[in-house]
């Protein structure tokens, strides 16, 4: 697989370290009532979806940026990549 | 139709005319009192003890492909009970014991060889941690023997023992361990079912859950709706998918998972051979070709084929381990779709649907657990009590803090 860096072009897959679901960004607060049913949701369960599915990769021997990629878990077909620091600033401004 | 020396004997001088296919092919009844679905290793065998062992009639297995087209005709046939936990061993032990009596149980030939298997030492630290597990193993009644680099010499010789990263220091031994012929037991079991009378249904996708008030009425499928008393899910990576039907989410994700098979040749490796550290195993099977593998590829897949790294990868720890596999020509590769857990360890239980089973989270062990996952699973929809070897296995046990952490491994590829 090669993943279209934003900054550095095509990358192979392998300069990259997974994380999983895009949503691992959204930590929930831990100071809120409902924290612990939170937090199990967060660390624990999965939407795993067959087809489009947003996830971080980490570029550990590259820039070393975090990257949302989105990918097709049917066929690897990689549609688009960006920057996590620029999509998370994206939502916070949105939010 | 029982098999028998006598049979094949009688069928040569018949002209071979008297064989019958292994199970009948049914259309779909419009209800049951219990549906499996997904007709891999763990759903046959299911449905198999549910008719056998707990009397139960009324049953269906639906499988959305063939029979075998799930990773029961994907896997690298290794069977063992070579666990650490508590939650695990007995249980891991209670299917080799199953295994030890499946082809006499199912008169079906699914060439279980108990050819051992050696877990390679590198460290002194690796062998107190081995020496521990050998422990718990006998404790649960399962057989263990420490190797000394001696032993192990004279056992598997061709081994590069002076690795200067990973010297051989010895090997953590499982005798009664080996391979068994995946697809046999698949047909083993799915003949043996169809025998009592449970409905095996090819070629019939779940594509919905009908629930109402709490409680499973039903399945839609793509050949009709069929009601069901009782719905038990075992569908290995297609677990979150099948799930999400019923709208749950799970501690699993779907990855996947490769091996390798190269030309056959003369015997020459006795047993399953297992380098942790180098992320390659390896057996040989009847036929003579080296059965090998390694890690997951490492990222969500629903594809059943994976990447040029992870192959590099695995062929790279063959060479390591055993510079004479580089003559061996490679025949083929393949993939499968791992239901990962989140603690690496599986899940048997109720879910919070009322008569909604849930059986999945094998990672990329569950081959070995066949007859016993498919014995627990039963026991449980017969009698909605957990099997007493299966209690750990709890769908909850995440929420409450009581993961089963074999080997710091689960879907999360950073810890492996
Ligand atoms: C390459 C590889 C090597 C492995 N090596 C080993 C090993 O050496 N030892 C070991 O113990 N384990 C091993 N495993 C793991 C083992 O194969 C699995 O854990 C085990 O087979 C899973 O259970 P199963 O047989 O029921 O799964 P499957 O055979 O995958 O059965 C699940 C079935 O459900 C069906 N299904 C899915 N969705 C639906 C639906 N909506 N409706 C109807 N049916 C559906 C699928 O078509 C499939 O047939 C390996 C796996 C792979 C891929």
């Amino acid at each position: 697989m090669l993943i279209p860096h934003p900054l550095l072009g095509l990358r192979d897959a392998q300069e990259f370290t997974y994380l999983g679901d895009a949503s691992l960004l959204n930590r929930p607060d831990a100071s809120s009532p409902d924290a612990a049913v939170a937090f199990f949701d967060y660390v624990y369960l999965r939407d795993n979806p067959a087809g489009v599915h947003r996830e971080l990769w980490f570029h550990e021997q590259g820039d070393r940026s975090w990257l949302i990629v989105t990918r097709n878990t049917l066929t690897h077909e990689i549609l688009n990549a960006e920057l996590a620091c620029e999509s998370a600033v994206k939502s916070e401004v949105l939010a | 139709m029982r098999y028998s020396g006598f049979r094949v004997i009688k069928e040569a001088l018949l002209g071979q005319k008297g064989w019958r296919p292994l199970w009948r092919d049914p259309e779909p009844q419009p209800r049951y009192d219990y549906v499996i679905v997904g007709g891999g290793g763990h759903g046959l065998a299911t449905a198999y003890y549910l008719a056998k062992t707990f009397q139960k009639s009324r049953i269906a297995v639906l499988e959305k492909g063939w029979l075998g087209s799930g990773n029961i005709g994907r896997n690298t046939t290794i069977i063992r009970s070579n666990y650490l936990l508590p939650g695990n061993e007995p249980f891991y032990e209670f299917s080799m014991k199953l295994w030890e009596n499946l082809e006499q149980e199912t008169n079906f030939n699914s060439m279980v060889s108990q050819r051992g298997i050696i877990n390679l030492i590198h460290t002194d630290a690796q062998r107190d941690a081995y020496r521990r597990r050998g422990n718990a193993m006998l404790f649960a009644g399962a057989d263990a023997q420490l190797l000394s680099p001696n032993e192990l010499r004279e056992m598997v010789p061709f081994l590069n023992y002076d690795n200067a990263r990973f010297p051989i220091k010895g090997g953590l031994f499982q005798r009664r361990a080996g391979t068994a012929r995946h697809d046999g037991v698949a047909w083993g079991y799915a003949r043996g079912a169809d025998m009592r009378g449970v409905d095996i249904i090819q070629n019939c996708e779940v594509t919905g859950m009908r629930i109402e008030g709490g409680k499973v009425l039903g399945v839609e499928t793509s050949r009709g709706y069929i009601a069901a008393g009782k719905v038990g899910v075992a569908v290995a990576g297609s677990s979150s998918r099948v799930m999400s039907m019923a709208g749950m989410r799970l501690p699993v994700e779907s990855h996947v998972l490769q091996a390798f098979v190269s030309e056959g040749l003369k015997p020459v490796i006795p047993g399953v051979i297992t380098f942790g550290a180098g992320h390659f195993y390896v057996s040989q099977s009847d036929k003579g070709g080296l059965v090998f593998g390694g890690d997951i590829d490492g990222y969500n897949s629903y594809a059943q084929r994976g990447n040029l790294p992870v192959v590099e990868d695995v062929l790279e720890g063959g060479m390591a381990l055993m510079p004479m596999i580089g003559r061996a020509r490679l025949l083929r590769s393949w993939g499968g779709i791992m239901d990962m857990s989140m603690d690496g360890s599986p899940i048997i239980d109720r879910t919070s649907v009322d008569g909604l089973y849930f059986n999945g989270g094998w990672c990329y062990g569950g081959f070995k657990a066949t007859p016993a996952s498919g014995f627990a699973f039963a026991h449980l929809l017969a009698t909605d009590r957990p099997h007493e070897t299966a209690t750990a296995y709890r769908l909850d046990r995440f929420a409450r803090g009581y993961l089963i952490d074999e080997k710091g491994v689960g879907a999360q590829p950073n810890l492996h």
